[in-house]
């Protein structure tokens, strides 16, 4: 069995990464009945609780696995479904599986670039919106599709766009 | 357990659950509680019907009636007229587009009537969430017979001889990859079940995993006799959330039931499995590849030999099989091999499942026998081009086939008839497209998803994938000449004879296949084509000033 290191998840917290998250990351691995091979899987559940992979965390789990930090990262930016970067408050995700690709996905995902003023992967000025290109999501009959958190929006045509996107920007006027 | 004399069945498939069906099986429950039938009748959520284009399906039994495009409005009439009254709601039934011709059964609908479902054959049938609606339907029987009255040979041997080959793409015979992974020296072996399913348009490992994942439970276990493991994995793709919960609803049910676990129905084997998160890569397809994630390191492959059947999983013997070849595992031990041989032509044994999409007019999941043409798929069961517009090709494979044209449309498909016509079966992704397709952005945008999926362990394909996408850029920019063309050529085949592994050696594919079948089209972007010609003819003029003639 290989064990955690014993090291304090307080020394790595700052303010925008508090301790209360490195000490749940802490109890999740010490938790684990083995950590190798585990890497992979502490990452998933690093990421969901702070919602990215910033440097720091990535150091405290190689310091914590008694890896080199170049390992982590070499793990981190070969999957695409880790981020580096905070994401927005809402994810949209445009699907650009081949079937939706034939039907305009496109188009759709200029047009979304347009209008929120950045490109993939990157987050809204107001922090509201990441947009990101996802390889199929299995939806091919609404093709195409367009997800934003976990609502999916099926068979979307441009003109549609405003208005989809409003209603969350609304949403937060409310609040 | 309560009787039912009637059962609702609303499809919990990812496809229809993106389009309200959650709220549907919420408003039916309702319903039937208020007018006082909970009861009498029930609604279950079950897997992929399969006929996504005509999301949210529901289907009514024994009266064996399927109601399409079902929203949630529509539950009460379902409950009043159909449940209560008896009476068929005819505006819920599905209805041929062209003759507007009213289906009321599963059978009726051409969608359904040419294919024979192995694989798929509890979805849309079980609540997948229920082990006792598996164990009803034969669930676990199969992996009892097993244990209780065949040695492991047995087993290679029926596996052997009914034919079956890998579904993930590769169609390497399942029962030899068994065998030489249960001859390996060694004591701890695994087996993998590969659920990383990255090709963009492609949905059959997940609607198995989501509509019956019992049936890989199950098959997996028997694998796991055959090789001598008492451990199996599955991979999956952290991308598909409700595969992952099924999976482990799955798990714990079969633990509790002691159909996992230790001494498997009193017998000295025991086996179990856990579960490993993909993260988003498309190489991890790749057996190599897969293991190295498993074992939580990147997802690069290795060079084979030591295949992984010798040195595999922390360098262990592993046998890596598909979802849909472990699918088919518990039918041909229980129906014996000779019934599944019966099916197929001669070298391609059984059924194959497609994800059938692009511009047709019934998209969906659909399960049929090998030996079947495209043209039927296309025609009977998909219900043509949406539109009315003419059919220009048709990719298999995903990013690692090719295009397939009308002049082989009544091919007989099977793994090898596909890879003679210059495409492939690949995992069962199936795109069609319609004469406003251009194919060259067609190739663009599959070299941009294999540049993208790089590894970028060997250079042919890091580098190759990357300077063979610019140059197709050059050419829908208009800006190419005929010498990038020749170039582009040599660098297809470059790319294919250096890579190491599969995704590189067949990246290059998509461009070549249309190079070959729509050369017109190509053409027309170029720049120094200075008389081009419709029968795909040209003359160009060269950098040098000398001219090409074709």
């Amino acid at each position: 069995m290989t064990k955690p290191a014993e090291i304090s998840a307080a020394e790595t917290a700052n303010e925008n990464l508090p301790k209360e998250k490195f000490e749940e990351l802490e109890k999740f691995i010490n938790g684990l009945e083995t950590t190798k091979g585990a890497l992979i899987e502490i990452l998933h559940k690093a990421q969901d609780i702070f919602g990215y992979l910033p440097r720091d965390v990535q150091l405290y789990v190689a310091r914590k696995l008694g890896i080199p930090g170049a390992e982590v990262f070499g793990v981190v930016s070969f999957y695409s479904y880790f981020t580096t970067k905070p994401r927005g408050k809402h994810t949209i995700s445009v699907c650009m599986g081949t079937a939706c690709f034939v039907r305009g996905a496109d188009k759709i995902i200029e047009r979304l670039k347009e209008k929120l003023g950045i490109e993939s992967n990157e987050i809204t000025e107001d922090g509201l919106f990441t947009l990101k290109d996802v390889r199929c999501i299995g939806a091919c009959g609404l093709a195409p599709v367009v997800m934003i958190d976990d609502k999916v929006y099926g068979r979307v045509k441009e003109e549609e766009l405003d208005e989809i996107i409003n209603t969350y920007r609304n949403q937060e006027v409310k609040h | 357990m309560s009787k039912f004399r009637t059962n609702i069945m609303v499809c919990g498939g990812t496809g229809c659950l993106a389009s309200d069906s959650e709220k549907v099986f919420k408003n039916l429950k309702l319903i039937l509680k208020a007018r006082g039938y909970a009861d009498e009748v029930q609604v279950i959520k079950t897997g992929c019907f399969g006929f996504c284009e005509q999301g949210p399906i529901v289907k009514i039994e024994p009266d064996n009636v399927l109601y399409v495009r079902v929203g949630p409005k529509d539950a009460k009439d379902i409950i009043d007229e159909h449940i209560i009254k008896g009476r068929t709601v005819d505006r819920l039934l599905y209805r041929e587009p062209d003759k507007g011709k009213k289906a009321h059964k599963q059978e009726d609908m051409p969608f359904y009537k040419k294919q024979l479902r192995i694989a798929l054959r509890n979805c849309g049938l079980v609540n997948p969430e229920d082990i006792y609606e598996y164990i009803a339907l034969g669930g676990y029987e199969a992996l009892g017979k097993v244990l209780t009255t065949k040695s492991q040979k047995d087993v290679i041997d029926i596996v052997k001889k009914s034919g079956l080959r890998g579904r993930g793409g590769g169609g390497f015979p399942t029962g030899l990859k068994w065998e030489i992974t249960s001859k390996q020296p060694g004591k701890t072996k695994f087996i993998i079940c590969n659920a990383d399913e990255g090709d963009p348009g492609a949905f059959m490992d997940r609607s198995i995993l989501e509509g019956d994942p019992h049936s890989v439970l199950e098959a997996m276990a028997i694998g796991g006799y055959a090789i001598g493991a008492d451990k199996g994995i599955i991979y999956i793709r952290a991308e598909y959330p409700l595969a992952i919960q099924r999976l482990n609803i799955a798990l714990k049910q079969a633990r509790e039931m002691g159909l996992l676990g230790e001494n498997i129905f009193n017998t000295d084997f025991s086996f179990d499995i856990d579960i490993k998160y993909g993260a988003g890569a498309f190489v991890c397809g790749e057996e190599t590849a897969l293991i190295n994630s498993c074992e939580g390191k990147r997802g690069e492959p290795n060079y084979k030999p030591p295949y992984p059947a010798e040195k595999g999983y922390f360098g262990h013997p592993t046998c890596v099989n598909n979802v849909e070849t472990f699918a088919n595992i518990p039918p041909i031990i229980l129906k014996g091999p000779q019934w599944f041989a019966s099916i197929g032509t001669e070298k391609s044994k059984g059924t194959k499942v497609f994800a059938l999409a692009g511009k047709i007019n019934n998209v969906g999941l659909v399960e049929v026998p090998m030996g079947i043409t495209l043209r039927e798929i296309i025609y009977d069961i998909g219900g043509g081009i949406q539109g009315g517009r003419k059919f220009k090709a048709v990719q298999t494979g995903g990013p690692s086939g090719g295009v397939i044209t009308e002049e082989d449309l009544d091919t007989p498909i099977d793994y090898d008839s596909l890879t003679a016509i210059g495409s492939m079966m690949g995992s069962g992704g199936m795109i069609v497209m319609d004469e406003t397709d251009n194919m060259v952005d067609i190739a663009k945008f599959y070299l941009e998803f294999t540049m993208d999926e790089s590894c970028g362990r060997c250079t042919p394909c890091r580098i190759g994938t990357k300077r063979l996408y610019e140059m197709l850029n050059k050419i829908t920019s208009g800006k190419a000449t005929m010498a990038d063309i020749d170039a582009m050529k040599q660098l297809c085949y470059m790319i294919k004879d250096g890579s190491l592994c599969g995704l590189g050696q067949t990246a290059p594919n998509p461009v070549i296949s249309t190079m070959k079948h729509f050369w017109n089209e190509y053409l027309a972007l170029i720049k120094d084509v200075d008389n081009y010609q419709e029968e795909g003819r040209y003359i160009a003029t060269n950098k040098d000033g000398t001219t090409i003639r074709s």
